[in-house]
């Protein structure tokens, strides 16, 4: 026996102290392995695709049956798209999140109605969301208009850039919603309660005080939930995205390229995928520019926020 | 001044009420234009058997159809009008789809199965990893590998899953096969590790907010007992994060059955009734996916898919509501005696 | 009172910072085997960090530094070669608020022991029946030891907090506030045990209720601004106390 063990507090079992570090170390594995996946992916699609990402590849449009050239249409629509979307979910959504935070009560049924339903949407795959895109906005909507408006040809009543769009604005209005409401309750009482108690009305102190503050928190909000759009392929499958196109969309109810849809053709229904790796690399790579820049940006304006909250 | 200003009051929180409204009428409308156009099924299916009856004689002296055919679809085929409705049930309760061939059929079986065979592969690879790195994070993870941690699982979040689908495509589906040598190239597994790393987030950031929200007394309560961290974590924390790990994965369970893009490309796609991982595999979304674009609207077949968009819409709100009530509530109860 | 009155618990100029604020300064005293000693004080005094640098429970903060000694039996725990797993097997704690494991009543008492490595079941049931016996808690239980201990009252979850602590055969225990959120009821059984316990155990107990101090406890200390400011026997502190801040509080001027 050690002259250590003989006080009575020296460290005991090794056995339990292995099982220990054996135990911690399969949790730092587990840990280890999904950042190096994350970091793996954006390394793999970096090295691969970025080289192939010329000034060409940008700006020209498609050539040779979609073998050489460029992208320039699908990122073109891709950006139209993801717009269209914004200016229709994100007001929408800031809004629902503005009654669920100034006006709900916690326990009305209305508040708790509108809740689950935001739960609820959130949960639905995404390929329910084409199918309603198809069956309600390009059917119902679409073909409505057109008979209202006594066209003789179909004009709204096909898959058009609006319909994705509007599509996209729905799947992407809970995480508008979720978000935006985070930021809202992020304003501390004490500031609404002073803008009360200066004879300010709710509204008034939803314009003045809660709306300017919680805005970098609407942003954040609104630009996670654009990334999340900018990246959703399955449903606008069928409400517009088209393969190839002979010219740029003229308005929204025109058809448009995307660029995950370009990916998923390119890569799995082109007749020679080989040929086409490298232009398939570099879709993927202008894709997730385009997501993670949005993504990025959301991400540090929100540690910001809270950074400063935790501060303050 | 006063009054008209209350009246602009009311007015704004009575149209801030009606958007809100708007999100319990997507819901509605959702349900009710996917539900009314699956339930077309069954008029469609009356006038396609009425129109294909016409066809069956000449059906029957092609060999290799007949050799094909269930027996149920032949019970129909020999008494077309009377057995519509139980042909319908029999066609889609039936072991193949073959939406497009001359005697179509629409047997949603296989794609059930190839369904749940993916997504529980996905979960069984996803689950184990996610909360055991989610209980590094919450409990061994020093601050700045908690800071580095919590942002790559967002990135990896936010990579868009026809980017994954490609991933597997190209990296996996080679991995895989020389690993284990399969005759197919992209199968369930493949797809299923796609759909995996698609879930990874969900799982890991849902255990890891139910951790990082248990009473920290708990911890402490553990150590003062002569416990080892180690053992504080597993025996204690976790156990008692159950509920909430739980409602992580039916989450993750819900997500992994409603992805699209991913197994679409990555899990070969063929319609197999076979429970083996290594055969290829194809999905209710899958399917809806790759077909949708090219039926004929108002056809049977356009109504079948409607249907399949349905069976998903059913079954992933029955696991989110699974998730949200029942294992919420059970959370609360537990803590229920401690939040004195 | 019994002559040979042996420290078990010394400490040497005791300092504790949390971050730059020097929350214990220079603490020095023996606390003694087999008797009940209080620490009182207005709240922030350091009365609560004293005790848990006790069991090296301030390791867990992560600004927190601490120098001098604790002498536990002559040996320092804060020693470099003393794992600070066995100084909290030997030192029990009980807190403020109760914090019961969201397990059955059974596996709570059961949790300390099944650390130790595997117990045949019997000597397990048998061990969680003293211990529960102990804190004077198994008649109110016995018939439902396999519930969710959250079912208990508070008192009942001190108490088993209680039971849990000594199942593992501590030689101290270590009470922070334990009555603080009770009934009068359940704190009088939680007195009338800690009597009881003082045979076994040395107890080492932290209240800002004056009058339990004096009720319970064979020695008191009073804390004020991170230091000792009085140590005596309860009897004497109350009645005569030497510094005119004891004084002061005890007679209810501040505090």
């Amino acid at each position: 026996m050690s002259a250590r063990a003989q006080h009575g507090f020296a460290p005991g079992g090794v056995e339990k102290r292995l099982i220990g570090a054996v135990a911690v170390s399969v949790t730092l594995i587990a840990a280890l392995c999904i950042v190096g996946l994350s970091i793996g992916l954006l390394g793999h699609f970096t090295l691969a695709g970025l080289p192939h990402v010329t000034w060409e590849f940008l700006t020209q449009p498609p050539r040779n049956n979609n073998t050489e050239g460029g992208i320039f249409p699908a990122i073109y629509g891709t950006v139209l798209l993801v717009l269209l979307m914004s200016i229709l979910g994100v007001p929408i959504g800031t809004i629902t999140a503005l009654y669920l935070s100034e006006y709900a009560r916690e326990d009305s049924p209305f508040a708790r109605a509108v809740r689950f339903a935001v739960n609820t949407l959130a949960g639905i795959p995404s390929i329910v969301f084409g199918l309603f895109g198809l069956g309600f906005f390009v059917q119902f909507v679409g073909k409505g208009m057109d008979r209202m408006l006594g066209h003789e040809q179909i004009v709204w009543g096909k898959p058009a850039l609006i319909w994705a769009a509007a599509t996209l604005a729905v799947l992407t209005l809970p995480v508008v919603i979720v978000s935006v409401e985070e930021a809202l309750r992020s304003v501390p009482r004490l500031l609404r309660e002073a803008a009360l108690a200066v004879g300010a009305t709710r509204w008034q102190m939803i314009r003045r005080v809660v709306l300017p503050h919680a805005l970098p928190g609407i942003l954040t909000g609104s630009i996670l939930a654009v990334s999340r759009g900018a990246g959703e392929v399955a449903p606008i499958l069928f409400v517009g995205v088209v393969y190839s196109l002979p010219e740029l969309p003229k308005g929204i109810t025109s058809q448009f390229m995307e660029l995950g849809y370009h990916l998923f053709v390119l890569s799995t229904q082109s007749p020679d995928v080989e040929a086409t790796k490298p232009l398939q690399y570099a879709t993927t790579v202008v894709l997730l520019l385009l997501t993670f820049a949005l993504n990025l940006t959301a991400i540090l304006i929100r540690s910001r926020i809270r950074h400063i909250q935790r501060v303050s | 001044m006063q009054r008209y200003r209350r009246y602009g009051e009311m007015l704004i929180e009575t149209a801030i009420r009606a958007v809100a409204f708007l999100s319990i009428t997507v819901i509605a409308l959702i349900f009710l234009f996917i539900g009314r156009e699956a339930l077309g099924v069954f008029s469609a299916a009356e006038s396609s058997i009425h129109a294909e009856s016409s066809d069956i004689a000449a059906e029957v002296y092609n060999p290799e159809e007949s050799s094909e055919s269930t027996p149920a679809p032949t019970a129909a085929e020999q008494t077309p009008q009377e057995t519509a409705p139980s042909s319908l049930w029999a066609n889609l309760l039936g072991s193949t789809w073959q939406p497009v061939s001359r005697q179509p059929k629409y047997g949603i079986l296989p794609l059930v199965v190839g369904t749940l065979k993916i997504a529980l592969i996905a979960v069984a690879l996803a689950a184990p990893l996610a909360i055991l790195a989610a209980l590094y994070t919450a409990f061994f993870a020093p601050k700045w590998m908690q800071e580095l941690i919590k942002p790559v699982v967002e990135l990896l979040a936010g990579f868009p899953s026809v980017v994954i689908g490609f991933f597997c495509l190209m990296v996996v589906a080679s991995a895989v096969q020389e690993a284990l040598g399969t005759t197919y190239r992209l199968n369930a597994l493949v797809g299923g590790i796609g759909v995996a790393i698609a879930i990874l987030p969900v799982i890991f950031t849902i255990s890891e907010d139910t951790f990082a929200a248990l009473p920290r007394r708990l911890w402490e309560a553990g150590l003062a007992l002569g416990a080892r961290p180690w053992e504080v974590a597993f025996r204690i924390m976790l156990p008692a994060a159950i509920p909430g790990v739980f409602a992580a994965v039916l989450l993750g369970l819900g997500r992994a059955v409603g992805e699209t893009m991913i197994v679409l490309m990555a899990s070969g796609n063929a319609p197999l009734l076979s429970w083996s991982v290594l055969a290829p595999a194809r999905t209710l979304s899958a399917t809806i996916g790759a077909e949708m674009g090219e039926v004929v609207w108002g056809s049977l077949h356009y109504h079948v898919l409607f249907l399949l968009g349905f069976l998903l819409f059913v079954a992933t709100l029955t696991l989110n509501a699974a998730a949200e009530l029942w294992v919420r509530r059970r959370l609360l109860q537990r803590f229920r005696g401690m939040s004195s | 009172m019994a002559p040979a009155l042996e420290p078990k618990i010394r400490t040497f100029e005791l300092n504790v910072y949390y971050g730059y604020k020097h929350a214990l300064q220079d603490v020095t005293v023996d606390i003694y085997a087999n008797r009940v000693t209080a620490f009182i004080g207005p709240s922030g005094c350091g009365k609560s960090t004293f005790l848990r640098a006790l069991n090296r429970m301030n390791d867990l903060i992560p600004s927190a530094r601490t120098t001098g000694r604790v002498e536990i039996d002559g040996i320092n725990i804060y020693d470099p070669s003393v794992d600070v797993v066995e100084v909290r097997r030997r030192v029990g704690m009980v807190f403020q608020q109760s914090v019961v494991f969201p397990k059955s009543i059974y596996e709570n008492v059961a949790f300390g022991l099944r650390l130790n490595g595997r117990i045949p079941k019997a000597e397990l049931d048998e061990l969680v029946e003293y211990s529960l016996r102990r804190a004077a808690l198994w008649e109110e239980v016995k018939d439902r030891l396999h519930h969710s201990a959250l079912e208990l009252s508070g008192g009942q979850q001190q108490r088993l907090c209680i039971a849990r602590a000594i199942a593992v055969n501590p030689e101290i225990l270590l009470m922070d506030e334990p009555c603080s959120a009770l009934d009068p009821i359940s704190t009088a059984k939680i007195e009338e045990l800690i009597d009881e316990l003082k045979s076994q155990y040395t107890i080492v107990i932290v209240t800002h209720n004056m009058q339990q101090a004096a009720r319970v406890s064979d020695y008191t200390g009073f804390f004020y601004l991170g230091r000792l400011i009085e140590y005596n026997r309860t009897r004497e502190l109350f009645t005569n106390p030497q510094r005119k801040e004891t004084e002061d509080y005890i007679t209810g001027r501040f505090g």
